[in-house]
């Protein structure tokens, strides 16, 4: 992988616009990602993301706004742009009637690689996709998790500075969908920069260092996970299921400046807490100080499908 | 450059691994040219050499001078041989199971009639399955009868009511077989600017196929499209330019290859005589280009790859049929003649033809008739092409 320049950034991308007809598809978006940054670009289907990148990826022609890649301006004849950059598209993208190392080895070759370096970087990838053993057979008899990993195999072959992941997850089965999120953590750590798009909420916190929320092709949340779910203003609920005196414990964890609410129920109590994974211990001694017994502790963090609602009034997966 | 070689080479292999343009481009037009070719060389009698068989039961003046200057000249033309059979019974036999393609009976007292200026006939027997042939024959002898009948005509008005002498009808037979001779070899050598049966349908079934080998080449563009694969060419390092140049190779190739192979095959299987290897090769290049620039404006128009090869193979048996892969339509009376040449079809296959008449120079006026096909609709192509470039 060629070394990015010290500062550069990987991806630079500002007030993105494309309409079809009178629909505005994407409207204003803007965002960077820097080299070995994973970022998770998370709306629901329909939103906007996949216009997004195709904008960024040099398929689509954009009505206004302006893309960088490797410090290299992208429009849809930007030959080196195009170079640093992979791209794997939502749908498998393969020639069925070729085989797992002849669809390497042609796309390779169409980056620009010598024969020898081809044949042998497409060794490289049908090992990294576990497909080495089945590198002759003609992909239409692969099976669909296969033809994922060939999919986003391809997209890897030249080693981009930029990574476009559209969706690869759709459709595929948990294994696969396992194998999928594996490699693109591994891609990140290797100082691959990632843009990775979904409409899963916990594939964007599992792999993402960022994430741009987009609705109605608009960019309108962005940040880490933290910092997104702080703009919810909400904190974590602890549930305690316990016996005793509930009511003098949850005054007692109520006089603690982090708790924000603490109630006693039938059978337990519900707290509110500004951090419970820290807190928790501290809760639970308040609690075995007046004769509580705790038979169980349920912890339950905002996630950014609650990020999600509180900023459309919807759920993601409307 | 490369990326459209690469391409052009991936599309090439993709295609000949599916076997459909292997079917389309060389086996199903091989197999109809042999079949048509089976078909027809009985039903027309137009094979390389006809076979007319000749019974000359008279022996008279006036027969001997048909069968011994008139029949001869036929024979020395080289396209028609002549067969003398002994007996009506053999000669009706051999007509009859296609060994002669039609017989010409010259009955007893023939000349006598002649002679006596008393009206006279011969007879054409004729094979069912060579009703060309049949009329040849049936050409010849009239011919001569109706020389014949101009020269006794003349000698008659010259002797005033007198009967013929013997050296009178002798004069007349050999004005008549004199006259008639240079006619018939005139007419029959009109065909030597036609291709003969063989080579008609070699190139016939080659042309009107190449029309749908050629698709396969504009066409992938859209399948590429469907299949999501045009999106990842489209994201990759290399120009627009060359994606849409690769599927346009990739037509021309695939229409190369299926018409190199198709001329080597029936030139060696059937016989067919495609003419001068230089012009034939001008001509099969421009119809390539030809068809290449008309099937990828016809795919240009259609929404998916699906509706593009339905579109394309309408217009394909259309322009066919027009342009006379067939049947020959060049002659057909009227409007129907003149529509041949909105088909770069018909250019080719009157190319080939003029081409087994005349010089090399004869086909560039078909060839530049193709070429103004090739021009105008694959400008148009790449124009909209351009369009289906996109995700």
């Amino acid at each position: 992988m060629d070394g990015a320049k010290v500062g550069e950034r990987m991806l630079e991308c500002r007030g993105l616009r494309r309409s079809f007809g009178k629909i505005v598809a994407v409207d204003g978006v803007g965002f960077h990602i820097n080299p070995g940054e994973t970022y998770g670009l998370l709306g629901p289907n329909g939103a906007g993301k996949t216009t997004t990148i195709s904008m960024i990826a040099g398929l689509l022609e954009r009505d206004a706004g302006e893309v960088v890649v490797a410090g290299e301006p992208m429009t849809t004849h930007s030959v080196r742009a195009k170079g640093a950059l992979g791209y794997v598209p939502q749908d498998l993208a393969i020639y069925p009637d070729l085989s797992g190392r002849e669809n390497l080895m042609f796309f390779a070759r169409l980056y620009g690689m010598s024969t020898a370096e081809a044949r042998h970087r497409s060794d490289e990838v049908l090992a990294l996709t576990g497909l080495a053993d089945r590198a002759g057979d003609q992909t239409k008899q692969y099976s669909g998790g296969m033809k994922r990993r060939l999919n986003i195999g391809i997209g890897l072959l030249h080693r981009p500075r930029l990574l476009i992941l559209d969706e690869p997850t759709v459709g595929v089965d948990p294994q696969s969908r396992n194998a999928i999120l594996e490699s693109v953590e591994g891609l990140s750590g290797a100082g691959m920069a990632v843009l990775y798009t979904t409409h899963y909420m916990e594939e964007a916190e599992r792999l993402c260092d960022r994430i741009g929320i987009i609705d109605h092709g608009k960019l309108i949340a962005e940040g880490t996970r933290g910092e997104l779910v702080s703009m919810v203003g909400e904190g974590d609920q602890v549930r305690l299921s316990a016996t005793g005196n509930l009511t003098g414990a949850a005054a007692k964890l109520s006089a603690r400046s982090w708790v924000r609410q603490a109630k006693a129920l039938d059978g337990g109590i519900d707290l509110v807490v500004e951090n419970a994974r820290s807190e928790l211990p501290a809760i639970l001694t308040d609690a075995a100080v007046d004769g509580v017994a705790i038979r169980s502790v349920e912890v339950t963090e905002p996630d950014l499908e609650a990020v999600f609602l509180h900023l459309t009034g919807r759920a993601l997966r409307d | 450059m490369r990326a459209a070689w690469l391409i052009c080479v991936k599309d090439l292999r993709a295609r000949l691994r599916d076997r459909s343009a292997l079917l389309i481009g060389i086996v199903v037009p091989l197999g109809l040219a042999f079949i048509f070719n089976s078909i027809f060389s009985g039903i027309s009698g137009a094979s390389d050499v006809i076979s007319l068989g000749v019974v000359n039961a008279d022996h008279g003046v006036a027969s001997q001078q048909f069968t011994s200057h008139v029949l001869p000249a036929v024979d020395r033309s080289g396209l028609i041989t002549i067969h003398t059979e002994p007996s009506l019974a053999r000669a009706r036999a051999l007509a009859a199971n296609g060994t002669l393609a039609a017989v010409i009976v010259i009955p007893a007292g023939f000349s006598a009639r002649v002679q006596a200026n008393q009206p006279a006939s011969m007879q054409v027997i004729g094979n069912v399955d060579a009703p060309v042939s049949t009329q040849i024959a049936r050409s010849i002898a009239e011919s001569y009868a109706a020389d014949l009948n101009r020269v006794r005509l003349s000698v008659a008005t010259a002797a005033g009511s007198t009967p013929l002498s013997p050296a009178q009808t002798q004069a007349l037979a050999a004005q008549a077989a004199a006259t008639s001779a240079p006619v018939t070899v005139t007419d029959v050598s009109a065909q030597t600017k036609e291709l003969n049966q063989k080579s008609f349908f070699a190139a016939g079934m080659a042309v009107f196929f190449l029309f749908f080998t050629v698709q396969f080449g504009v066409t992938s563009l859209l399948e590429e499209r469907n299949d999501g694969t045009l999106a990842r060419l489209l994201a990759a390092p290399i120009s627009r330019a060359s994606i849409l140049g690769a599927k346009l190779l990739t037509s021309f190739l695939l229409g190369v290859i299926s018409m190199a192979v198709l001329v080597a095959a029936t030139t060696v299987l059937f016989g067919a005589a495609w003419g001068n290897p230089v012009g034939v090769t001008v001509l099969i290049v421009t119809a390539i280009m030809a068809a290449t620039g008309i099937m990828a404006l016809i795919a240009t128009l259609a929404r998916n790859a699906e509706q593009a090869a339905n579109w394309q193979s309408v217009v394909a048996v259309i322009l066919g049929l027009i342009g006379g892969t067939f049947f020959p339509v060049s002659q057909a009376p009227g409007v129907l003649s003149s529509l041949t040449f909105v088909a770069p079809q018909a250019w080719f296959l009157r190319g080939l033809g003029d081409l087994r008449g005349g010089g090399v120079s004869v086909v560039w006026v078909p060839a530049l008739a193709m070429l103004a096909f090739a021009a105008v609709t694959g400008g148009l192509a790449l124009f909209r092409l351009r369009r289906l470039a996109e995700v």
